[in-house]
């Protein structure tokens, strides 16, 4: 593909107008995501990946960096052919770039972090078919230079590996007691005696977090307390 | 009572129009109109006015709704001083014993619903509802006396926040509050919520005390040794409003009695349970399914969840020919549950959400049954006409 970019200069830059890297509305394409057009809590993509792999925040933060690193680097190879794919075949096109970055990034976890790999088990492949990649590819890269279409791949991402973390957070943290895996609210054994902490005041862990439609409910939240905060996202009746 | 007029009045002024406590007005007019009829009049439009409102109607099923409570306080310490102590045990004594158990979840039922119901009237500046009046006494009812109360008091909490307030408040909801918080609590704390160890007082600690329920009994293939006279009397172990059938049906009578209940949804669910009962009991592949089909009806939260549970107004199916189709529906899907799922012994409750999401749906496809039959009816006549 790089060679194809290399054919072809001219695409390359025959749209960029002159600005400064992080002009305001470069910095506007990474922080817009993050609140006001998040792709979970505003465009409501990606559901359900946040549903099925925010059990724990470890496997939450690889799953948002994986999702970053594939959104970035699509957007960017898919900006930078975006005016030598012919119209009609451009999901196919788009879809082969990105299957090819997510078995990239697959392959990395399997020989960087394979525990946490085996713990996403198939959700790194399914990254594929989140609706955020695709989206922005569809939305943004096909009409943006590459390096405004990196910093919107990043930005997006990373909107939605904020609302991976907090839903992780508190599912983790209110689920097993856990963050990162250490004990916060102390430890809980198997009588009243022998544990400490909170759970030596008879807390329980709520089984409620650990099943899927809690992680509806989280989000549900969130997009609640988000848009009593942010009245310019409440539609219009 | 012109002293208590006068008192409220004195107390309402710092919550007047441009006073100082304006924002917290809601608080206090909950309280007045507890006490008094509100003296609004409508202002436009036609309008009926009736004397039976919200308020009345709620406090006609707490009404309904004690029998079963006073039993259920009885039973418990009954179940307890029985098992422990053996022999006769003395009204008063069982009846204390239960309602020091179960007077701290009413309070705390009641305190951490009306302080979030009060909150939430006072931020979104509408009057508080009266429907938590019924939901704060059903969720102590259907929950084991051994529960700890931050439980209930966190149960109630997500049942009113997400189950009413994020809908838009009373009337908007599409669950059960009640079973939602009881299904909150369920898979939040199975081990405090299911099992046989729960349903009678200290069965957890004391080894010579069983708290297995009759459906506990009958899915772990042990023998039941109550007759069928002590499950319709309600002398049994289970949730503590819900093992009387004898204490609900007096309830149901007086939900009927005043309409304020429905007894098509009522009766669909006795013939839908009864039904289903009778098929399974002609195949009987396990104890659960040979148990008698009558059987199934006294014993567990089947009685109490279709007239207290089932019937709320809000969540339930509107039409008539729904109420049916609705009542029928949870019949059947209670007692699937009980007989095919071995994880849930108990299947009312999750029957009676399932088609609480379900009720929008029958009510769609009667009212559009209804507008193709008059249709057909219309053309038929056009064409009597022009013949």
């Amino acid at each position: 593909m790089s060679k194809k970019a290399k054919k072809s200069p001219i695409f390359l830059f025959v749209s960029e107008e002159k600005e400064p890297l992080f002009s305001k509305k470069n910095r506007k394409l990474v922080t817009d995501p993050l609140n006001d057009d998040n792709p979970i809590t505003v465009q409501v993509l990606g559901i359900c990946s946040a549903l099925a792999i925010t059990v724990q925040l470890k496997p939450a933060l690889v799953m948002a960096l994986a999702v970053m690193a594939v959104v970035a680097l699509s957007n960017v190879v898919v900006s930078l052919i975006r005016n030598i794919i012919p119209n009609r075949i451009r999901i196919i096109v788009q879809l082969v770039v990105v299957a090819a970055l997510v078995i990239l990034v697959d392959q990395v976890l399997k020989a960087y972090s394979y525990e946490v790999s085996k713990q996403l088990s198939v959700f790194v492949g399914l990254i594929i078919t989140n609706c955020i990649v695709m989206g922005r590819l569809e939305a943004f890269a096909l009409g943006n230079g590459p390096w405004k279409s990196f910093l919107d791949g990043i930005g997006n991402a990373a909107g939605y590996g904020i609302i991976l973390i907090i839903v992780a957070f508190f599912r983790e943290l209110l689920g097993s007691g856990k963050l990162f895996g250490m004990e916060i609210l102390g430890h809980k054994g198997v009588t009243l005696a022998e544990s400490t902490g909170l759970y030596a005041l008879g807390y329980e862990n709520n089984g409620f977090m650990l099943l899927p439609p809690m992680a509806l409910i989280i989000v549900g939240i969130i997009i609640w307390v988000q848009r009593s905060r942010n009245r310019k996202l409440i539609e219009k009746e | 009572m012109k002293f208590l007029r006068t008192k409220i009045d004195q107390l309402k002024k710092p919550f007047g129009k441009g006073e100082k406590w304006e924002k917290f007005a809601p608080a206090i007019n909950a309280l007045d109109t507890f006490l008094y009829v509100p003296n609004h009049v409508t202002k436009r439009g036609a309008h009926i006015r009736d004397a039976v409102d919200l308020k009345r109607t709620m406090i006609t099923v707490v009404v309904a709704l004690l029998p079963a409570l006073i039993y259920g306080i009885y039973n418990t310490g009954y179940q307890y001083l029985y098992q422990v102590n053996g022999g006769e045990v003395a009204f008063m004594e069982a009846f204390l014993h239960g309602l020091g158990k179960i007077l701290p979840m009413i309070v705390v039922s009641y305190g951490v619903g009306l302080a979030i119901e009060f909150a939430f009237a006072v931020y979104r500046g509408h009057e508080v509802n009266e429907g938590f009046l019924v939901t704060g006494l059903l969720v102590p009812m259907i929950m084991p006396v051994d529960i700890p109360l931050w439980m209930v008091g966190l149960s109630v909490a997500f049942a009113v926040l997400i189950g009413k307030e994020a809908f838009g408040g009373t009337g908007m909801n599409i669950l059960n509050p009640a079973l939602l918080a009881r299904a909150f609590a369920f898979f939040a704390y199975p081990t405090y919520m299911s099992g046989n160890k729960v349903w009678v007082s200290e069965a957890s600690h004391i080894d010579a005390v069983s708290g297995e329920t009759i459906l506990g009994s009958l899915a772990t293939g042990h023998d039941v040794h109550f007759s069928m006279m002590d499950m319709f009397y309600g002398a049994i172990p289970g949730s503590i409003g819900e093992t009387s059938t004898l204490c609900i049906l007096v309830g149901a009578l007086i939900l009927i009695a005043t309409g304020v209940g429905s007894w098509r949804i009522m009766l669909g669910g006795l013939i839908g349970a009864s039904l289903t009962g009778l098929l399974f009991n002609l195949w009987g592949a396990n104890a659960l399914m040979s148990f008698p089909w009558y059987g199934h009806l006294i014993v567990g939260g089947f009685a109490f969840g279709i007239v207290f549970m089932a019937t709320d107004p809000v969540s339930a199916a509107q039409t008539n020919k729904g109420k049916w189709i609705y009542g029928i529906l949870i019949g059947f899907f209670c007692l699937m549950i009980r007989l095919f799922n071995p994880a849930y012994p108990e299947g009312v409750m999750l029957g009676i959400l399932l088609m609480n999401v379900f009720a929008p749906t029958i009510d769609f496809y009667v009212v559009e049954a209804n507008i193709k039959r008059r249709k057909k009816r219309l053309e038929a006549s056009k064409k009597l006409k022009t013949a």
